[in-house]
């Protein structure tokens, strides 16, 4: 009967396509965040850098961001809007053909991407890197999968397009918008990757934190919170908490994060009213984020317990805590008098990364491992494992924004005291030498965080092989019938 | 009222009011800056041309460098109007001085100093020996060794085809004598030479044996150009002959009040 009934959403819906983005997803994160893990390290121990131009931290720092996030967190996206999309609209995904030229595209970009950094052709601008024959590439990817996702929701066979739809969708195409627009360049001739950015000075600045914050907000925040929308009621067995609460936060959340992207350039050479108005847009924000973060929470509401017996329940409810930590710290280091220090310091990089391990990270392997064993249609290899690698996640995260926070207050305090007499009280190195230490745990978080995603790594592994074994098993029976009966 | 159940319904009336959420935050935050002029200071040199001018070819050759090794990931170039930054790197930055940077290299993390101002700080020597062993000059450094640099020729095969390309996007090289006389009087006679296009190669290979910045005079390198672009970092600008109150208007609107430190 199980067997029946698997057979039938095999053809129901298109599996395969979720199954190939999540293992990549996989893949990419255990590859990304290794170099991550790599170039904390020659942060540490600049030694590490071995003289080799395309390992050197400035050109493997956006190797790093590239493969989390757009390999890692893209294909996760990919992944689970594909299997989300279907399920909600109880039909199946619009073109095979499409689908599949949206993985490869996507992967072959993620890789060439990446491959390009460390041979030094970069646009120069953060999450941006990728060169213009790439940004084109990627765009007709991302057309294409707008495609897929909007003609599948309009062959649903449900009349309500349900709210994680709304953010997939909102992602999908202010993903789009930002893309476009902030990679518009002029190449230096049509047989080399190199370029220069259409906008200047204070213009491409603009642009580009425009784009860098909503990459943020879109791609790792809008998208992500589709995601919890179906897996988090999906692992409680319960629905999400308001129904009212969505709408509002849907519409102020993708309104108001456009606004703020300025509070990237807080004291810089632009006019003091972006700055300002960036700055109160941010406060604002925190309004519909944690309004997500309550809805996502209480959805749990009444089931509490099983935050005791489900450890994937653990990893939800986590990444959500991280979430409203986040988006609260976000908005407080956006006020211009905490951003005159924490700016161009680790705060930040700490900052991003509780967003980026503890929400976006912790939300998709919550997510993955509800999603795997359904794919195909068994259990996982093992429930301790993934206890495992919670412990393993959280104690990464811990130590990495605990140590981020000393090294960058650290910094910023150092850089602005004074003497007696009013000099500085100490050099620009003087302030490197006291982030040594930090910057060691920094990395060991990171070493924990990979293990994490190692053994997830392998207890997936061991899933799909149990999974090919049994139904190899199966059908060795039907066989034995068949013959038996003729 | 419409209610939210007709939004939820229709696919395409979801899709057309999320653009509209979208799109409004994003044009208030960026249409208005290439619309005001005043975001742009107006800073000329004693004889009254303009003070910032674009990149010579080597010092683009160089920029070009900076960009492909990530530079920017570690080392700002944007010096914030504080007290402690003044006395560290100076005057803090103007919007003009990166007005022909394409792509903006403010960066966002100083994991090294700010460079903004770096030129004429150190000699060529000393960036040299920085560059190939950075713990060799400053001890407690975590810089990457460059020495690539010092081995690798400079390739200017097509350095024309980059300055065409940033002519493009409006940086004011000269291709014909019409340009060529509008850069005399923006930029000088001395100053115009050097944006001429046709000149491009002439002028990368006359400025790198003038000045032999690898200390290496039968090769030009990579370190040549490197070091060409950061001795020009933050020296167009003559502070000297403005009044402080001058630049303060370009950030601060008349009719808005400011909240500095």
């Amino acid at each position: 009967m199980a067997q029946a009934a698997a057979v039938g959403t095999a053809q129901q819906y298109n599996y395969d396509i979720v199954k190939k983005f999540a293992i990549m997803a996989l893949v990419w994160g255990v590859l990304g965040m290794s170099v991550g893990t790599y170039i904390a390290s020659e942060l540490a121990f600049p030694f590490l850098n071995f003289d080799i131009p395309y390992i050197t931290f400035g050109r493997l720092r956006p190797v790093h961001t590239t493969l989390v996030i757009f390999g890692f967190g893209g294909s996760a996206l990919f992944a689970t809007s594909y299997y989300v999309v279907q399920r909600t609209c109880q039909t199946r995904l619009w073109s095979d053909f499409l689908a599949n030229f949206t993985f490869w595209g996507w992967q072959v970009g993620v890789a060439a991407g990446a491959l390009s950094y460390m041979l030094g052709y970069s646009q120069g601008r953060e999450y941006a890197e990728f060169e213009w024959p790439l940004d084109i590439a990627i765009a007709v990817v991302w057309v294409a999968y707008f495609v897929v996702y909007v003609q599948t929701l309009r062959r649903r066979s449900q009349p309500h397009i349900y709210v994680a739809n709304w953010f997939y969708l909102a992602f999908i195409l202010a993903t789009a918008l930002l893309h476009i627009f902030n990679n518009l360049a002029v190449p230096v001739d049509l047989f080399t990757l190199k370029s220069y950015s259409l906008f200047s000075g204070a213009q491409d600045a603009m642009t580009q934190w425009w784009y860098g914050h909503n990459a943020v907000g879109f791609f790792l925040t809008a998208a992500f919170l589709g995601m919890m929308y179906y897996f988090v009621p999906k692992q409680a067995g319960r629905p999400v908490y308001s129904y009212r609460l969505s709408i509002i936060h849907f519409w102020a959340l993708i309104f108001l994060y456009m606004w703020v992207g300025t509070h990237h350039l807080h004291w810089t050479a632009i006019p003091d009213w972006t700055s300002t108005l960036a700055a109160t847009f941010s406060i604002l924000l925190l309004m519909p984020s944690w309004g997500g973060m309550i809805n996502g929470i209480m959805t749990l509401s009444g089931a509490w317990d099983k935050l005791r017996s489900d450890p994937i329940m653990l990893f939800l409810i986590t990444s959500l805590s991280f979430y409203g930590m986040s988006t609260f710290e976000g908005p407080m280091m956006s006020l211009k008098s905490v951003n005159a220090l924490s700016h161009y310091t680790d705060w930040t990089v700490g900052h991003v990364h509780s967003g980026a391990l503890g929400w976006v990270a912790m939300v998709s392997f919550g997510s993955m491992y509800h999603l795997i064993p359904r794919l195909y249609d068994t259990k996982i290899y093992s429930t301790r494992l993934i206890y495992v690698h919670f412990w393993l996640a959280t104690i990464g995260i811990v130590l990495y924004i605990t140590s981020m926070w000393v090294s960058g207050i650290g910094q910023g305090l150092l850089l602005r005291a004074f003497d007696e007499y009013g000099n500085l009280a100490y050099t620009f190195v003087e302030s490197v030498a006291f982030m040594h230490i930090p910057l060691v745990v920094r990395a060991l978080g990171g070493g924990f965080f990979v293990a994490g995603i190692l053994t997830m790594a392998y207890n997936v592994t061991m899933t799909i092989l149990r999974a090919k074994r049994e139904q190899a098993e199966i059908e060795a029976k039907i066989a034995a019938k068949m013959a038996a009966s003729a | 009222m419409i209610k939210h159940e007709s939004i939820e319904t229709n696919a395409g009336l979801l899709i057309i009011l999320t653009l509209v959420a979208i799109s409004i935050g994003g044009l208030v935050e960026i249409v208005p800056l290439f619309y005001i002029n005043d975001t742009v200071e107006d800073v000329r040199t004693k004889e009254g041309y303009e003070a910032v001018r674009p990149y010579t070819p080597l010092e683009s050759a160089g920029r070009d460098i900076y960009i492909r090794e990530g530079c920017f990931l570690c080392h700002s170039q944007m010096i914030r109007p504080f007290r402690d930054e003044d006395l560290r790197y100076g005057h803090y930055s103007l919007a003009a001085e990166s007005k022909y940077d394409h792509p903006f290299q403010w960066g966002s993390k100083r994991t090294g100093p700010d460079l903004a101002r770096v030129g004429g700080k150190y000699s060529n020597e000393w960036h040299v020996q920085h560059m190939i062993a950075p713990r060799s000059v400053v001890p407690e450094s975590i810089m990457p060794n460059y020495p690539w640099l010092l081995e690798n020729e400079l390739h200017y095969a097509d350095i024309k085809k980059r300055l065409i390309a940033q002519k493009r996007v409006g940086v004011p090289y000269s291709l014909t004598d019409e340009e060529y006389e509008e850069n005399v009087k923006r930029f000088g006679p001395e100053v115009a030479k050097w944006l001429d296009i046709n000149r491009a190669e002439e002028n990368l290979l006359a400025q790198a044996q003038a000045n032999n910045y690898d200390g290496k005079p039968e090769k030009l390198t990579e370190m040549d150009a490197l070091i060409a672009y950061l001795q020009v970092l933050g020296t167009m600008v003559d502070f000297k002959q403005y009044d402080e109150s001058y630049f303060v208007k370009f950030r601060v609107s008349k009719a808005g009040g400011t909240d500095s430190e």
